[in-house]
């Protein structure tokens, strides 16, 4: 029968016919555990398979991104936790210097094209970037995975999002995510696969493709997969990319036209109450993040650190930036990128989740007003400010001019 | 697999209730307790009109409901209050997809309904699931459908739960 894209993946891991709901066991090519859910994993592992070892230590990982280096003692426990078990089981630990895992194993090549991944991070589903299966799944899951090397799914239905239209020259992948994310709400994709098609997906590099599929979690969807380009196999050192049948069967298709697109913004708490930036300029703000698994890779960084060329940060304007990964921390480094930030006046910390999670690199006081390039603006979750979300050149614009404005603004 | 026990119809208005959360299964004031024994007692205890469920339930009690079963939290205690009841399976029009995960992977058995017809049994009534042959009996005569068992519940259903299947592997 013919096939959309994620029963092609998962039909490649199991051993019966894979069709929407359905419930089979699929095979994991990568089990992971980050220092969040991790020491959990570890115990329950240890609860029920008294001595027992994992599956295979050559496709089992943790990944410390949400506390790196740790700031508390609970997460410093159940770092060393982790530590002590990779040891005993002879499984590569990245630890709080690699980065945010996700990135890490897209950047390693852990995680591939047509691959399966599952850890314990609810943005796992990142990998659709790449064309693979990605899920955050809980302690108890993941433990299992570790012992067997599979789990089951209900395979999801599938809807297409087709975009129309070329992105203009002033937005970004984050405008289209934004976008996206705010046509579609949290209900039009709960629990389905979402392939998103059209010329202006295709032409978006690696990087707009990791925004975009980082988001699928804020639109309820169990995943948001891409074909691969030429650009992302050749980064895999594929040829060929799983495509979905030609007559495959889709709940749903829905058509977006992108083609009069302004800078988009999310306003607190929802990532789905996305409006144009122009609606809301002028609005003045307190600080500023730059960063997450949805905007701290190398071109998001260097499209901030050359508009900050030769410009400077409000004074009184708080700004952080926290590249995703270690490699993409050297590379600006040595491209002096990094000094070009902090000559700007952003405070750039080490890589990983920091200005997402945990409180690393700062939090928001009630009445602040923050703008971030993360995923979530839910109350709370960055502190007791209003968190807006955008993309890194509307977050770079609003520091320099201390208030909501767009690049265009300063340029 | 057969099912056979006390049907508890769930209905409201002379339809199976959609929506029930697990916060009307299992309410969150009781989510510090962890011993299995002690949470039948709480089950349905924030559902209008089966505030009593605990009370009558009899172990083997078959449950029937409507639509999304289970939505909301991701909390265990709402398959377990039925673990502790003794309860033999729960039947739905279909489960919220965290539920469904937590119920599968401890070997607690949920079936789908496809069809029902409800003027043909009531709360009380003795009943008979069929998983295999998907069907659903009150005195030997046809009253509903299931969804067969995936291989996976299947699987998991005759090791006890997720984590002594794996031992089997
Ligand atoms: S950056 Fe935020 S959303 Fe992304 S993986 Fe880290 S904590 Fe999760």
């Amino acid at each position: 029968m013919s096939k959309t894209l994620v029963e092609k993946i998962l039909a490649a891991h199991a051993n019966e016919d894979v069709t929407a709901g359905k419930i089979v066991w699929i095979g994991i090519d990568v089990r992971s555990a980050r220092d969040f859910g991790g020491a959990n994993v570890v115990k329950t592992f240890r609860k029920f398979y008294p001595g027992g070892r994992v599956e295979d230590p050559k496709k089992t990982f943790f990944t410390f991104d949400c506390n790196a280096p740790a700031n508390t003692i609970p997460y410093a426990n159940n770092q060393q936790i982790c530590r002590n078990f990779a040891i005993e089981q002879q499984v590569k630990v990245y630890d709080v210097d690699a980065g945010i895992g996700s990135h890490v194993m897209i950047e390693e090549g852990i995680g591939y094209p047509g691959s399966t991944v599952v850890g314990t991070d609810s943005h796992l589903n990142i990998m659709g970037a790449v064309g693979a299966f990605g899920q955050g799944m809980g302690d108890q899951d993941i433990a299992f995975v570790f012992k067997t090397g599979k789990t089951w799914f209900e395979i999801p239905g599938s809807i297409v999002v087709n975009i129309r239209g070329d992105l203009p020259k002033t937005c970004s992948a984050k405008d289209l995510t934004l976008f996206i994310t705010g046509k579609l709400g949290t209900k039009t994709a709960l629990g389905k696969a979402i392939e998103f098609r059209g010329p202006a997906i295709d032409k978006l590099d690696l990087a707009g493709r990791i925004t975009l599929a980082s988001m699928a979690t804020e639109m309820g969807a169990i995943i948001g997969l891409i074909v691969p380009s030429k650009e992302v196999l050749k980064h895999f050192g594929q040829k060929k990319a799983i495509t979905p049948d030609k007559d495959a069967v889709y709940e749903k298709t829905i058509d977006l036209d992108i083609s009069n697109l302004k800078p988009q913004i999310a306003k607190p708490p929802k990532p789905d109450a996305v409006v144009d930036v122009e609606s809301l300029n002028g609005r003045p703000i307190h600080s500023v993040f730059i960063g997450s698994c949805t905007n701290g890779t190398y071109e998001d960084l260097v499209s901030v650190a050359k508009i900050m060329k030769g410009r400077h940060v409000k004074p009184g304007i708080v700004a952080t930036l926290v590249p995703a990964t270690m490699k993409v921390w050297k590379r600006l480094l040595k491209e002096g990128h990094i000094s070009t930030l902090i000559e700007s006046g952003f405070i750039v910390s080490n890589p990983g989740c920091g200005g997402c999670a945990s409180g690393q690199i700062g939090m928001t006081g009630e009445g602040q007003v923050h703008i971030s390039t993360s995923n979530r603006n839910f109350a709370g979750k960055q502190g007791a400010g209003d968190t807006y979300l955008a993309s890194p050149e509307t977050a770079a614009a609003s520091a320099i001019l201390g208030r909501i404005a767009t690049l265009q603004e300063v340029e | 697999m057969i099912f056979k026990g006390r049907a508890w119809v769930l209905l409201r208005q002379g339809r199976l209730i959609d929506d029930i959360d697990t916060d009307m299964i299992f309410h969150n004031k009781y989510l510090a307790i962890t011993e299995i024994a002690e949470m039948g007692q709480y089950t349905f205890d924030n559902l209008e009109g089966y505030k009593d469920f605990a009370k009558k339930a009899q172990p083997g009690d078959i449950v029937i409901t409507g639509q999304n079963f289970g939505s909301g939290s991701s909390r265990q205690h709402a398959v377990d209050c039925f673990v502790a009841l003794k309860t033999s399976c729960l039947a739905a029009q279909s489960f919220g997809a965290i539920y469904k995960r937590n119920a599968i992977n401890s070997g607690f058995p949920i079936l789908t309904i496809t069809d029902i017809d409800l003027n043909a049994v009531k709360t009380g009534d003795r009943v008979e699931m069929d998983s295999d042959a998907g069907t659903i009996k009150k005195d030997g005569k046809l009253i509903g459908k299931l969804e067969p068992l995936s291989t996976v519940q299947k699987d998991i259903l005759k090791a006890g739960n997720v984590f002594e299947y794996a031992k089997t592997l």
